[in-house]
């Protein structure tokens, strides 16, 4: 649980930072009358959806991290890697996928560039070409377990496979879930809502695209046996 | 301290909200049914729950009978038995209380407390009670399965909970895991909803330290919860993957039936450990909402500030963020390191620290207050004595020491049941008492709800205190029928009849309470606005109940805490959140 545990002081430190920063020390009997600060006035600074998407993220890390101390647990436990190469050969393919996942959420990030600049054509171009890219990506993975399962080696086979195909199969869907929120604010955009209307939607769907593609790479880093090295440290550091 | 300068009226004018922000049902359907009022909502959740919670409570009569009368119900087979005790815990712990708590009264007392019109996301709002709605469902479709329901025990430990033996293997079992991760994923969109609409919903005015301590409660169980489900989430699919795909996550090389399967090499353990890493602040995620429900009742009915407002809060913070290092202290039997032991035995008492602050806070808020004994101060009351006693039992079995023979008895039915089913279901019947008269505009009947309180609270403890003796004695838990044991006394045989008796007369006062309901909606007295003569901001609306929208033309503003009851000079003994000072600071 080690991993979760570290996710979990993440979050605690930056809600603890925040908490900080909301005069918890205050002596709310002792002060009357409106005050200044927060809500200052009917609006607050930032927007209720960008609140809810960050909840949605820690959320979302969380799992993931789960997942993963899951996956690093079951390691701990078997006797030999289960990273075993014989276990399962990690399709060359995932290489391609893993490429195609950063334009994706490159092009996300220019159409959110142009979203500010309030150029349409700009975000139309990103939007289309980081839809498009995350598409290739989804076909890629769907490629990937197709070859895999070609070679003899499905979701029971052994606990790597097990676990590979868990661990894709949650980031996919998070990826479909995205890819339906990228869907509605292009067709806000295609409808011709007013730039300023959409840019939040943009910003939204660029940021989740960078955290699917942070996910995928700690995902991809673990599949391929990197991360051993660096819990075996962190092993090592902890008793 | 940074205050506004006061315009003449010595009151700043009120943020105007636009009207078009807010959704509007256009018919009875999307105004009752399939509404986005978080109000609504609340009462959907509410009515769900507790008609889910029946279901549970009669399952709990069924297992007293048999423990009581072994032998005498030839329908109680075993396999019945331990799915009764599966779906009792389950429902009960997950479908009932947490969804009354975070799902009812978050619902209904967020949005009205902090001064907002509604939830963040109303469309997502209700989104999560429909999936909370279907999660229910299939959870009562299971005991129609061949098979019945599953009989795993809430706590669905594999291997036995997807193998051959076990009450449920074929469809009981699966039928639960999706039940559950429905209700995870209803729960999160919810949830998404309570945090933002804290964070960012807030009147003017309105700062974190000026929120009532019910709100905080709401706020860090969900927290707490948003962080914990996941676990679950990731236990249950694992566990399908295992029980429909054949993988071995938490399944070991078994032989059955002189067979070997074909699982191995998975880790029971590591199911544990997600488990619990949920199952333990799910604790908290119960007990925190009643923490700060059961505040505010005490406050309003003995007319005093809530003692120690800042520590109440940083406790409630304090016991979110440690409940996250307990978890092992639920598998102290499991064969673990003792170091990793001694470690979570260590936590587990630190966390009795800020409680213990709470229960003081509590006391002391009693202390020469002027104490209206209502039904809503009578169960909270009862709760903090109920509270003190479950904990204090916790205390017991946190250490490993004193875990270790005492797990598997029925000390520890007795310890969870005080600290985590009585306790927090009085603050569900004291919040309902409480705010009921907001939600309908009409008192509950006041000689009704005494009867149901003396009956539930004399009754519960005529259940769970003698469970102590019995679990002192080794009367161990989980057993279908004790049959002989040189060292259970025959006396046991009476304490349990005697322990039934009392739980069929508590379980049959809910009657009352449910009627009371239902004749009050019609028939009770009439409420007005602020029947407590209580501060926070839902006794301030416009209309009782709140329509939608929740205020006037515009959102109030507050001036205050929510615990200026009593205070030297005032000229009534409250003065609502809302209410401008009287002289104009410089």
């Amino acid at each position: 649980m080690t991993t979760m545990l570290l996710f979990l002081a993440v979050i605690a430190g930056i809600s603890g930072w925040w908490l900080s920063q909301q005069r918890l020390t205050a002596k709310p009997w002792l002060e009357e009358g409106v005050l200044g600060g927060f809500p200052d006035t009917g609006v607050s600074p930032r927007p209720a959806v960008k609140t809810g998407l960050g909840v949605f993220l820690a959320v979302a890390g969380c799992l993931f991290s789960l997942l993963i101390s899951a996956y690093v647990m079951r390691v701990d436990l078997a006797s030999s890697s289960i990273v075993d190469k014989a276990a399962l050969p990690i399709p060359n393919l995932l290489w391609l996928n893993t490429g195609v996942l950063v334009l994706s959420s490159a092009a996300l990030q220019w159409a959110w560039v142009e979203a500010r600049r309030g150029q349409t054509n700009g975000v139309r171009a990103g939007l289309l070409a980081g839809a498009i890219a995350t598409l290739v990506f989804v076909a890629g993975q769907l490629l990937a377990w197709r070859q895999l399962t070609q070679a003899g080696y499905f979701v029971a086979s052994n606990p790597a496979t097990s676990f590979f195909y868990l661990l894709t199969g949650a980031h996919g869907l998070h990826v479909l879930g995205g890819l339906v929120a990228l869907g509605r604010t292009a067709s806000k955009v295609w409808r011709g809502v007013a730039m300023a209307q959409v840019r939040l939607s943009v910003e939204l769907c660029a940021i989740y695209w960078h955290f699917l593609l942070l996910i995928w790479l700690i995902v991809f880093g673990l599949i391929m046996g990197w991360a051993d090295d660096l819990v075996s440290i962190c092993r090592a550091l902890v008793t | 301290m940074s205050e506004v300068t006061l315009g003449a009226s010595g009151a700043i004018p009120a943020a105007e909200v636009e009207d078009v922000e807010l959704y509007h049902p256009k018919s009875w359907i999307t105004k009752y049914v399939y509404s986005q009022d978080a109000k609504i909502i609340a009462v959907q959740y509410s009515l769900t729950a507790m008609a889910i919670g029946v279901v549970a409570l009669v399952l709990s009569w069924l297992m007293r009978l048999q423990l009581a009368f072994p032998g005498y119900f030839s329908f109680i087979a075993v396999e019945d038995y331990y799915q009764f005790i599966t779906m009792h815990g389950m429902i009960m712990v997950i479908y009932l209380l947490t969804a009354l708590f975070l799902g009812g009264f978050g619902n209904y007392l967020i949005p009205l407390m902090v001064g907002a019109r509604d939830m963040a996301f109303p469309y997502v709002n209700m989104l999560s009670y429909w999936i909370y709605l279907l999660a229910v469902l299939v959870l009562v479709a299971s005991f129609f399965t061949p098979g019945g329901p599953t009989g795993a025990g809430w706590t669905l430990y594999p291997p036995q909970a997807i193998l051959s033996g076990t009450p449920g293997q074929q469809i009981g079992i699966v039928m639960m895991l999706v039940s559950l991760i429905l209700f995870i994923i209803g729960f999160t969109m919810g949830g998404l909803n309570y945090v933002v609409t804290v964070l960012q919903g807030r009147t003017r005015g309105m700062t974190l330290m000026r929120l009532p301590l019910t709100v905080w409660g709401i706020f860090t169980a969900t927290v707490m919860a948003l962080l914990a489900f996941p676990a679950l989430f990731v236990a249950c699919v694992m566990m399908l993957f295992d029980r429909l795909l054949g993988t071995s996550f938490f399944m070991p090389s078994l032989v059955s039936m002189g067979e070997h399967l074909s699982y191995g090499g998975g880790s029971p353990i590591l199911f544990q450990h997600l488990f619990w890493f949920f199952g333990h602040p799910e604790v908290y995620i119960v007990a925190l909402p009643a923490f700060g429900i059961v505040s505010d009742l005490i406050s309003t009915h003995a007319r005093k500030n809530i003692f120690g407002y800042r520590m109440m809060v940083w406790a409630i913070v304090g016991i979110g963020a440690l409940s996250f290092v307990v978890w092992a202290h639920h598998m102290y039997v499991s064969g673990m390191n003792l170091n990793f032991g001694f470690f979570f035995a260590v936590t587990t008492l630190i966390i009795a620290v800020p409680t213990a602050i709470k229960v003081y806070n509590w006391v002391l808020t009693l202390w020469r207050g002027d104490i209206h004994l209502t039904v809503p101060m009578l169960f909270a009351l009862a709760f903090i004595v109920t509270f003190v006693n479950g904990g204090l039992t916790g205390l017991f079995l946190g250490n490993v020491v004193v875990d270790l023979p005492l797990s598997g008895t029925m000390f520890v039915v007795a310890h969870f049941h005080m600290v985590m089913g009585v306790a927090p279901i009085f603050v569900v019947f004291g919040g309902i008492y409480h705010w009921y008269p907001k939600v309908t505009g009409r008192m509950l009947d006041d000689t009704l709800g005494k009867i149901h309180f003396w009956v539930t609270f004399l009754g519960a403890y005529a259940i769970f205190f003698p469970m102590h003796y019995l679990g002192l004695m080794g009367v161990p838990r989980r057993y279908y029928e004790l049959g002989e044991m040189a060292f259970v006394p025959k006396s046991a045989e009476t304490l349990n009849i005697f322990i039934t008796v009392a739980a069929l007369i508590v379980g049959a006062a809910q009657v009352v309470f449910w009627f009371n309901m239902a004749w009050s909606l019609f028939k009770g007295r009439l409420a007005g606005g602020n029947p407590w003569n209580a501060n926070s901001l839902e006794w301030q609306t416009p209309q009782t109940p709140p329509t939608h929208g929740n205020w006037g033309k515009e959102l109030p503003v507050v001036y205050r805490w929510a615990y200026d009851y009593s205070v030297p000079g005032a000229e009534r003994d409250f003065v609502p959140q809302n209410q401008p000072p009287a002289t104009p600071h410089a």
